[in-house]
């Protein structure tokens, strides 16, 4: 183009450098605060090149957790990883086969099915959570993994991402498979399954960060600290207008809640950029 | 839309679609027609009868100043943090479209905080913030700012928009750069031959051709703001101080959990999701126009 394009690259490189700067410095104070100890912190100096406290932070939270919420954080990291993963491979095994019935099969109400499970995009579990607390209350489900999974995956976005990527197949390769003599199962899990291994590790990212970052949902339906999300945990170590809030300890649980999500994004960002995509239009 | 092609029978297809069709129906569709039921009651103290009032609970919402004040709140809130993340993505994404060295590794750096948890970022900015601790906070006092976001409702709302904003950049950033990328070039290069300088190409070409990425992402903001700020909002102020931070999101849950009147809290539900059907409408219009089957 016809600008003098050094100028105009210096510019670019500039906006991004400062983007990026603004986005990654609340979380270098985060892991500079968890390499102090809590009065260095407390006296409101805390200098930014790391401390020498950094062991002795991570082993504390991890095996001992925080003065206020004494759970070790290797536990609720558990819990998260079992949730996340429990909601990544529910949804992505439960809307897989529906959307298999639905995109294969002519069967009587399949446009209603359709429906019924469309409807669903509009409401998140936000405005309905109360009445979903006392339908898993009443089915036992609260302190369990399977009331802090099941809600959240009762949504059709998985549905309609597998519909979608069904639709873009050839007909000729069931017409294909059907001459092979496939029946069915056959074709699901010999033709089907691996075309589909981009579309299934895409919704994997994304539900896996969906449910690692879950707030409101376990906040209700936990009471058991043995049963606490690390996202739920931090809130309880920064009681904000104490003074003895232990921020050392608190910011060592956040970078370490952010660790895994994070990791998943970097790694699979490609991927992650595709499911994104094609889930929301 | 149909297949040609497809298997025949209808019991497998029936059990393909059980497990899906179950949870929805458990977990969706029983909740949310026990939110409406439960707006139409009135539960005498200790929940052990309801009797049917009609209207009678949405009218009691309506009366609340509390609830407008909620509904206030909510409307600056999503303004301010639809407008700010919009606005900083889409430069973001403008610098990062030119054809630079590294621009996928720019790209990388600048999306991560999608991954992090609004709870987590809350708690970030809050430390960062912190008015006597904060590698930011304490120079503003020190400054004489008098800047304390526990005391102060507009403090807590300035750091509830800069969190929320800093988390919802990425996504909006990715968004635009698709939409950037899928502009052809040879359009932008006619307008340069025309000589309209790179502001007049941007206004006059670009930004145009952007708006229905701009439109999705705005509906697709200001439905982050209702729902998923829940957990910036409560882990860094509570409603606080003195209500100044409260949703309408945010009294649902307040209001069902301390206040205890169900009615009032399933009301303030349906009005939410009349809210959220009316914006998802909205989206599946537009999503209708831009997609050609």
């Amino acid at each position: 183009m016809v600008e003098n394009r050094p100028f105009r690259d210096f510019m670019a490189y500039l906006t991004l450098i400062i983007g990026v700067v603004l986005v990654a410095f609340p979380v270098y104070l985060a892991i500079m605060a968890s390499t102090f100890d809590t009065a260095t912190i407390i006296n409101g100096n805390m200098p930014l090149i790391p401390g020498d406290q950094t062991l002795e932070n991570y082993s504390r939270a991890l095996f001992y957790g925080g003065k206020t919420a004494r759970e070790p954080v290797i536990g609720m990291m558990i819990n998260s990883m079992i949730v996340a993963m429990g909601i990544a491979f529910g949804k992505i095994l439960i809307s897989i086969l529906s959307a298999y019935a639905v995109v294969y099969f002519r069967f009587p109400f399949r446009r209603t099915a359709f429906w019924v499970i469309f409807i669903t995009l509009m409401l998140p579990v936000e405005v309905r959570i109360y009445p979903t607390y006392k339908i898993v209350a009443d089915l036992g489900l609260l302190d369990t993994y399977s009331g802090l999974i099941l809600p959240l995956i009762a949504s059709a976005t998985g549905t309609l991402l597998f519909r979608q990527f069904f639709m873009t197949i050839p007909e000729e390769l069931l017409e294909a498979s059907k001459i092979d003599g496939a029946g069915a199962f056959r074709f699901f899990k010999d033709t089907l399954l691996p075309l589909s291994m981009t579309t299934i590790a895409a919704l994997f990212v994304i539900q896996f960060i969906y449910g690692w970052n879950q707030y409101l949902w376990p906040l209700l339906i936990t009471t058991k600290s043995s049963m606490q999300t690390i996202v739920i945990g931090i809130k309880k170590m920064i009681t904000t207008t104490d003074a003895l809030t232990e921020w050392n300890i608190a910011m060592t649980t956040a970078v370490l809640a952010m660790v895994p999500p994070v990791l998943v994004v970097i790694f699979m960002q490609r991927l992650f950029v595709k499911g994104l995509v094609e889930t929301e239009k | 839309m149909e297949k040609r092609a497809h298997f025949s029978g209808w019991t497998l297809p029936l059990l393909l679609i059980v497990p899906q069709m179950a949870i929805t129906v458990i977990f969706f569709y029983l909740p949310a027609s026990q939110a409406i039921w439960q707006s139409f009651l009135r539960e005498d103290a200790f929940g052990l009868t309801s009797e049917f009032v009609g209207f009678e609970n949405y009218s009691a919402v309506f009366e609340q100043p509390e609830y407008y004040r909620a509904m206030v709140t909510t409307v600056i809130f999503s303004t301010l943090v639809a407008f700010f993340s919009l606005a900083v993505a889409l430069l973001f994404a403008t610098q990062a479209d030119k054809s630079l060295r590294g621009g996928h590794g720019f790209k990388t750096l600048l999306i991560w905080p999608y991954a992090v948890a609004p709870a987590i970022a809350g708690v970030l900015w809050m430390f960062m913030f912190h008015p006597t601790l904060g590698t930011l906070g304490r120079p503003l006092n020190l400054m004489g700012f008098n800047w304390n976001p526990m005391l102060d409702g507009k403090d807590a709302m300035i750091l509830l928009v800069l969190s929320a904003t800093w988390k919802h950049v990425s996504y909006n950033f990715l968004f635009f750069l698709a939409g950037l990328q899928a502009i052809p070039k040879s359009v932008i290069e006619a307008g340069a031959i025309d000589g309209a300088g790179p502001m007049r190409r941007f206004w006059t070409i670009i930004f145009p051709l952007l708006s229905p990425t701009t439109f999705f992402l705005l509906v697709v903001t200001i439905v982050y703001v209702f729902f998923e700020t829940f957990g910036i909002i409560d882990a860094v102020t509570g409603g606080g101080p003195a209500g100044t931070t409260t949703t309408l999101v945010y009294k649902v849950y307040a209001d069902g959990r301390s206040g205890g009147d169900l009615g009032l809290s399933a009301a303030q539900s349906v009005v939410l999701m009349v809210i959220v059907i009316a914006l998802t409408a909205i989206q599946f219009r537009y999503v209708e126009r831009k997609v050609q089957y």
